[in-house]
């Protein structure tokens, strides 16, 4: 397929940044990761009861390539935040441990209640294929 | 193939006066794990950081190095 007019899928994907407040692009879908890093990212988001954005990057190759330009950041997941990339699983898990994460998202630090993780509410979000 | 050696030696080498302890995580020569000091970091955002040594990588970070994980001080904690 050659030269869509302004890459739809890169467009997608700002929006969706753009749109959701707590947006995370990871492997696989939060109830079925596919990388034990999006599994760590997950368990973050999840142990501080955080509705999420979250799209999985494996359907189409492209997401990824795109979602990397745009950040500047090679590795998937990635964590945004009102418009801004947090990080990685590394970040994600540091930040979580001392607190910052909680308090980026405006809630009251409960790291050390880690158990029972609750489904994601945010909704899977699909960027579609319409080319 | 790069092995733990060789990372470690590329990040110290691109990141002027840092150390590095590098980890092969799985001993399958591509889940690294690395800790990295650098002066350099300093007054930088974490994200800003991880992306000095991702750079040295480049392409190779979800290529031949599967998955690069970082840890990145500009002193020594532990």
């Amino acid at each position: 397929m050659s030269d869509q007019h302004d890459n739809p899928i890169r467009q997608a994907i700002a929006s969706a940044i753009a749109e959701n407040d707590v947006i995370l692009f990871m492997k696989g879908t939060p109830n079925a990761p596919a990388c034990g890093f999006s599994a760590r990212t997950v368990g973050a988001l999840q142990a501080l009861d955080t509705r999420f954005a979250a799209v999985d990057i494996l359907p189409d190759p492209r997401i990824r390539e795109e979602l990397s330009v745009l950040s500047s950041w090679p590795t998937i997941p990635q964590l945004f935040v009102h418009g801004e990339l947090v990080g990685g699983a590394d970040i994600v898990t540091e930040m979580f441990e001392n607190g910052e994460l909680a308090e980026l998202l405006g809630i009251e630090a409960k790291a050390d209640e880690l158990a029972e993780p609750p489904v994601a509410e945010g909704g899977l979000l699909q960027i579609d294929n319409r080319l | 193939m790069p092995d733990a050696a060789t990372i470690k030696a590329r990040i110290e080498a691109g990141i002027p006066g840092s150390t590095a302890e590098v980890d092969d995580w799985t001993g399958g020569g591509d889940h690294f794990q690395a800790t990295v000091t650098a002066e350099a970091f300093a007054g930088l955002s974490r994200i800003q950081q991880h992306r000095m040594v991702y750079d040295i990588f480049g392409e190779e970070i979800g290529g031949p190095i599967h998955a690069l994980s970082l840890k990145t001080q500009t002193s020594r904690s532990s």
